[in-house]
């Protein structure tokens, strides 16, 4: 806001003339956002740079808790619009764009050149051949590991190139054999199975099928579907015990105690595994190993995204915004703030941040595809059985047959054929 | 009596008119403001549920305010008979009720141990009533670190006696029970300060009379104190049995009805489908709510029945 420049002293003024009377001269856009402080500050960061370009509009944003904006984004876009609002490409924004209430900005897409500029994140945004939001950050997820776990148990860490399927397989068994747990996670959330789901299947299968399976086109009980488990449950032995009991920032304290060696989490942990002790010299980052030979590499970077919504007061200069939130130069000043990857290929992420120049390369050379998450790319109450069935099958393998008819019999009921 | 005289020739001043028409409408305006209330607030959101439980819904009204859900008439309990995590809710929900119980002789049994005369016995009735005292959510907080795997004192017992730790909460069989433990511990702290004070209440003569009878043990708990405190008992019973089927803060705040869906309890359940970050079916949660509404109405015009027989044999 205009205000923030200004200090605290105008914005006192301001709200004593009051706020109507203070923007009557310039045209308003509202923005409903869920931004945590360190975003926060950098979205404001934007709208001032974005101000100054065009004075005579001002973009008031309204900033929301995060878990509380998913409920109030259902009542407020109906109730009480903003010009602009958060949230989450595919599945995600699905459910508003079938009531109507997010806009069709298919035409600024074209005029923009973002089919272009903003290519990657093309299928994600596009629901009935339209575009419906502007993509600005997304992050990498991988394999973070701990050279020190690594050292502990004798192993050569992990060079740039990561590993393969069978090296990393055997490492566990080194591992285990050392007291360190191979892979943790910590699952009483649910969605960081889905992570190690997602990895395994789209290695052994490949993106389309994986898409194809999180949008209930294909069965559980198929070939294929069987071969992903096969593959996870190779793994599962060597994952941290108990982790359904344990949140991931819990897993993530074993990771940095040294504990466990490895841990397929999104780029957002760095931050909590720094805060923990760990450094640039100790951490590490690689992409998941290829398990089936010839599958193009296809990775998972979950995008945030901005909307016009359909009842916007003020969708011109709204419009001018989101322009400008697409453009390489606000992506890259967004992110470099955030620490995260901006979707414009045309931007640039700080090279001095191994993790950041390491998921720019691992998303830019993945020639598979980009997926969004389990929990964003299937449908809501699909990625909630899905995620069930996932956690299942790492607590109690044997019960294969039990999770997979349990998961075909929801495709079929949410799905049906 | 007096005090309806009384209302009488208050209500004369504003309105003199027969004495038998005010004596039927007095009660009810002073009945009004609550079965007012009563109607908006109880009577017409159960009506909602039932009528939205008919219908699919995710929650959205569309741009122009219209509703956007699809009638489906019993489509949701349908869906409900076949549904296994329905089945899991309500077997658990049996399991809370049936072992919530248990808080009834527990906080008996502390009342009775309590109730003496001894230095401090006042500072031991505030530590035991304690529990009942701090959030439910800081009771959920404690369990769940006491159950914690790697570092829980429980994890640590049990590593210690066995040679290998259990995580209750990681394991779907045990999940359960380990959070109505959790449950049970403010429970019989508030069963116990009910008891205490039904315990207060307890004829000296009585006690005395039936001592002198040669009562004593079990016979004078069974035959002389326990019907004197039937009241205490019954508001017991009532409070025990409504707070197993409304238990919602504990699994929330424990497990999020994890591992997998094995702790998962019917309020719950209906929060999570039609509240939660990947539920918003509205119409499947009202269905759910309706479930639960019609087996606490079992038990709630139980107790309606009996207190209303009480009074009429007054």
């Amino acid at each position: 806001m205009v205000h923030k420049k200004t200090g605290a002293l105008a914005l006192v003024a301001a709200l004593l003339i009051s706020t109507s009377a203070f923007a009557q001269d310039k045209r308003v856009v509202t923005w409903n956002a869920d931004y945590d402080p360190i975003p926060l500050a950098a979205a404001e960061a934007m709208i001032v740079d974005f101000e100054a370009a065009n004075p005579e509009i001002d973009v008031v944003l309204t900033n929301f808790d995060h878990e509380g904006y998913k409920t109030s984004i259902r009542n407020f876009l109906t109730a009480d619009a903003p010009d602009l609002a958060n949230w989450y490409a595919a599945n995600r924004m699905r459910p508003f764009v079938e009531a109507g209430l997010f806009a069709d900005i298919s035409d600024l897409w074209v005029s923009e050149g973002l089919t272009d500029s903003l290519a990657s994140s093309v299928p994600s945004m596009t629901i009935d051949g339209k575009q419906w939001g502007i993509p600005y950050t997304y992050y990498q997820w991988g394999i973070y590991y701990n050279r020190d776990a690594y050292k502990a148990a004798g192993i050569e860490a992990p060079g740039a190139e990561g590993l393969t399927w069978d090296q990393f397989l055997a490492n566990c068994a080194t591992f285990k054999a050392a007291g360190i747990d191979c892979v943790t996670t910590g699952s009483s959330a649910l969605w960081p199975v889905a992570g190690i789901f997602d990895y395994v299947s789209m290695r052994t299968n490949g993106y389309q099928f994986h898409s194809d399976l999180a949008a209930g086109k294909v069965s559980w009980t198929s070939p294929e579907a069987r071969a992903v488990f096969a593959e996870l449950g190779k793994l599962q032995p060597f994952i941290t015990e108990n982790h359904a009991a344990i949140d991931w920032q819990d897993a993530a304290a074993i990771f940095v105690q040294n504990k466990a060696a490895n841990y397929v989490m999104g780029n957002f942990a760095v931050g909590v595994f720094k805060e923990g002790g760990m450094t640039n010299d100790n951490l590490g980052f690689m992409v998941f190993p290829e398990i089936t030979a010839g599958v193009a590499r296809a990775e998972e970077a979950p995008t945030d995204t901005i909307h016009l919504t359909s009842g916007a007061k003020n969708p011109d200069d709204a419009r001018l915004f989101l322009a400008y939130m697409a453009s390489a130069d606000a992506q890259t000043k967004w992110n470099a703030a955030v620490g995260q990857l901006p979707t414009n290929k045309n931007s640039t992420v700080d090279a001095a941040d191994p993790f950041l120049s390491a998921g720019f390369a691992s998303l830019s050379s993945a020639t598979g595809g980009i997926a969004q998450f389990w929990d964003r790319d299937a449908e809501a109450e699909y990625a909630k059985a899905g995620m069930e069935g996932f956690q299942r099958f790492l607590v109690q393998p044997e019960a294969i047959e039990e999770i997979l008819a349990q998961l075909e019999a929801t495709r079929l009921r949410i799905y049906p054929q | 009596m007096a005090q309806a005289s009384y209302v009488n020739v208050a209500a004369q001043v504003h309105r003199p008119k027969g004495r038998l028409n005010q004596r039927a409408i007095a009660p009810w305006l002073f009945l009004a403001p609550g079965l007012f209330m009563f109607a908006v607030y109880v009577l017409w959101p159960i009506l909602q549920s039932i009528t939205l439980s008919l219908y699919d819904w995710n929650g959205l009204y569309n741009q122009s305010g219209e509703f956007t859900g699809t009638f489906i008439g019993m489509g949701n309990y349908a869906e409900l008979m076949t549904d296994p995590a329905f089945e899991v809710s309500l077997w658990n929900n049996f399991y809370w009720l049936a072992l919530y119980l248990l808080a009834l002789p527990i906080g008996l049994f502390i009342a009775i141990f309590l109730n003496q005369t001894v230095t401090g016995i006042r500072l031991y009735k505030s530590l035991f009533f304690f529990p009942f005292v701090i959030s439910q959510v800081v009771v959920g907080l404690i369990f769940a670190w006491f159950y914690a795997p790697n570092f829980g004192l429980f994890y640590l017992l049990t590593e210690a006696i066995t040679g290998k730790g259990t995580a209750v909460l990681a394991d779907p069989d045990l999940v359960t029970f380990g959070i109505i433990a959790a449950g049970l511990w403010p429970q019989i702290a508030y069963v116990m300060i009910l008891y205490l004070t039904g315990l207060n209440n307890v004829a000296a003569d009585q006690i005395e009379a039936a001592r002198l009878d040669g009562a004593k043990g079990w016979r004078m708990l069974w035959y002389v104190v326990l019907p004197q405190l039937r009241p205490a008992t019954f508001i017991a019973v009532i409070v025990t049995v409504i707070g197993a089927l409304r238990s919602f803060d504990l699994v929330s705040i424990m497990t999020n009805g994890g591992p997998f869906g094995s702790s998962r309890i019917l309020s719950y359940y209906m929060y999570e489908k039609a509240l939660s970050e990947y539920g918003f079916r509205m119409g499947y949660g009202a269905a759910i709510a309706v479930v639960l509404f019609a087996i606490m109405m079992v038990f709630i015009s139980g107790f309606i029945w009996k207190m209303w027989r009480d009074e009429r044999e007054r």
